[in-house]
């Protein structure tokens, strides 16, 4: 029997969210300022300069089509990347005994990094979100949807990152998974196309990618338009964070990658 | 310790409604009680075990100030991070004040302050921050976590520093704040492994100081280390691990009177040419003039000082020509190499930076 205080447990959490803000906050130039300048590029490339000849795609202009594809991979690339960096490098210079060591239990640990990439994840997402507006209207057709929408998707992402970095062994194994994987699944996710356009069997592979369903959502919540049933990606997308979050928890639990 | 963390340690024993990073009391048990710990290693990459730890026994009552000594690999840091829940265990008990390992881990973190042999705090975090996140990792709220990093920092000195990045500390405040750090949730039993490695001298009187006062507050100290002379002079009990096994474990005065030969270092008024005859005693000259004279247990330093005064010769210093405990530690732990079938993968068991004649007598 453990004996686990509550109190003592939301201290811990919020003194690890603290942490986390404060680091974010510190190194804004790596953290917040990159993901902007690269979402900017994409606006000028697909406003002003291709925008206007590929023309119209489900009613919108291609860039009104594009953003909430392009703000939700700003959202899922820097969740996950927050949570992977920090808790690896806390790995890797040994400061994450400071928790092992304490009576925080394993739930708060993860929270308190996952909340950690959510905020890092919501800021870029708000400020990519407000970079758009010098190139397209965003209606926001849902408000509550999009963000709902948006925070769930972080926090699946926030888990992943988790998961990545209590298995990392080196920093190879950190950059992995974001070049290999998350990239190319949220690019082919239908970020800059609908898989309507889509031929088969590619139409039908695509439904196999997580992040197609989320990106829609998302798309759904702004344009009010949607390749997927809402339902079925908030479904999917619950799955995932569910998934993830046993899998970051179980590991923890069993200390992979932390106790010898 | 500052008053106020004295009397807020002072509650924290309260049995009723206790504070943030409170510890419950449990009367009469020990602070470390260790039954039959063992821990088995696989290698990496090959199907051959280590065994790191051969089923050790341990006790440490409760204000005790015990040091764990042994070789590199010994076992020490093994057994050290089984206690403090780093590495898992592969047999036996481990109980903290009472509280077993195996089914209440949480209480018994909180029990525990550990001083790690790396560095682990975060170099870009300020101290203050580093601290007071410690208290936060205990449950205790932001303010009073602060307050009491803020003490704990004063009392290591590091006040001054409080606001300046970690990394840019020097190798002496980096081991004090790893000190701060453990102290800040006021544990009561403080675990230090190899706290004043690679800290000069000055520094380590110093954090001696420090430690002591910490334990005459009843704090109970766990102390691992390679200067020998450290745990002869703040240690009241030592324990002597080596190949996995406690081969010594008693206190330091017992084990020093096992010592059957002393050798002393004499700076003589005037120097001689060569070592002078005297009765009972070896004598030899050193390179400096010196004498160096070995001293047999049931011999007195009056019988020798009489004979050399008899002679003309007037000391004026002396010193052990090696520390005490660094004579006995060779012996012991070549012993256990011998019974473990002269079998050798370890350093040897020198203490680092305690070279012939530095160790005060």
């Amino acid at each position: 029997m453990s004996s686990v205080r509550p109190a003592e447990a939301w201290v811990g959490f919020v003194t690890t969210v603290r942490k986390e803000v404060v680091r974010i906050l510190r190194i804004w130039a790596q953290t917040i300022l990159p993901p902007v300048i690269t979402t900017t590029l994409y606006f000028i490339i697909f406003g002003p300069i291709l925008g206007d000849r590929i023309g119209q795609m489900e009613g919108v202009t291609y860039l009104q089509y594009v953003t909430p594809g392009l703000i939700m991979m700003a959202v899922i690339t820097n969740s996950y990347q927050n949570v992977v960096s920090s808790f690896f490098g806390a790995k890797f210079q040994s400061h994450v005994e400071e928790m092992l060591v304490s009576p925080m239990p394993d739930s708060a640990i993860l929270f308190g990094y996952a909340i950690g990439g959510v905020f890092r994840g919501l800021l870029v997402g708000l400020m990519v979100s407000l970079t758009s507006l010098f190139f397209a209207a965003l209606p926001v057709a849902h408000p509550m949807l999009t963000i709902a929408v948006a925070v769930l998707t972080s926090v699946a992402f926030s888990f992943g990152g988790f998961i990545n970095a209590l298995l990392a062994r080196n920093f190879d194994d950190v950059a992995i998974v974001p070049t290999f994987v998350l990239t190319p699944l949220t690019m082919l996710g239908g970020v800059f196309y609908s898989v309507s356009l889509l031929p088969e069997p590619w139409r039908s592979v695509s439904f196999a990618n997580p992040i197609l369903y989320m990106v829609n959502a998302f798309r759904y919540g702004i344009l009010g338009d949607s390749d997927i049933a809402i339902g079925l990606s908030l479904l999917i997308l619950s799955g995932f964070i569910v998934l993830f979050y046993v899998a970051a928890l179980l590991l923890l639990k069993r200390g992979t990658g932390l106790r010898a | 310790m500052p008053s106020a963390m004295s009397t807020s340690r002072a509650s924290a024993t309260q049995p009723a409604a206790p504070g943030p990073g409170a510890v419950p009391e449990a009367a009469e048990a020990p602070a470390l009680e260790i039954r039959g710990l063992a821990k088995t290693y696989q290698r990496k990459g090959s199907a051959e075990k280590v065994e790191a730890l051969k089923g050790i026994d341990l006790e440490v009552r409760e204000g005790e100030f015990y040091g764990l000594l042994g070789p590199n690999g010994a076992g020490k840091s093994t057994c050290i991070g089984i206690v403090t829940t780093l590495v898992r265990k592969s047999a036996g008990k481990v109980r903290v004040f009472g509280v077993d390992l195996d089914t209440d881990p949480t209480a018994l973190k909180r029990l525990i302050g550990l001083v790690p042999q790396e560095m682990n705090f975060n170099q870009f975090e300020k101290p203050l921050q580093i601290v007071a996140q410690q208290a936060g990792y205990y449950g205790i709220p932001w303010k009073l976590a602060k307050d009491r990093a803020l003490e704990c920092l004063d009392l290591m000195g590091l006040l001054g520093k409080k606001d300046q990045v970690s990394r840019s500390l020097s190798g002496g405040m980096k081991r004090r704040l790893m000190i701060a750090r453990a102290l800040v949730h006021q544990p009561r039993l403080l675990i230090l492994d190899e706290p004043t490695a690679g800290v000069d001298i000055e520094l380590r009187r110093a954090t001696w100081e420090l430690l002591e006062k910490v334990n005459r507050q009843g704090t109970t100290i766990i102390l691992t280390t390679h200067y020998l002379e450290e745990a002869e002079a703040l240690c009241r009990r030592i324990a002597i691990i080596d190949h996995g096994l406690i081969v010594e474990n008693t206190d330091t005065r017992t084990l020093l009177a096992k010592l059957a030969t002393e050798t002393f270092v004499l700076d003589l008024a005037t120097s001689v040419a060569e070592a002078p005859r005297l009765d009972g005693f070896r004598c030899r000259l050193r390179s400096d003039g010196s004498l160096e004279v070995d001293v047999e247990r049931g011999q007195t330093l009056n019988a020798l000082f009489d004979q050399l005064g008899g002679r003309g010769h007037q000391v004026v210093s002396m010193r052990n020509k090696a520390n005490r405990l660094e004579e006995l530690f060779v012996r012991m732990t070549e012993e256990s190499r011998r019974a473990a079938g002269g079998q050798d993968d370890t350093a040897p068991p020198l203490a680092e930076g305690a070279s012939e004649g530095d160790s005060p007598s």
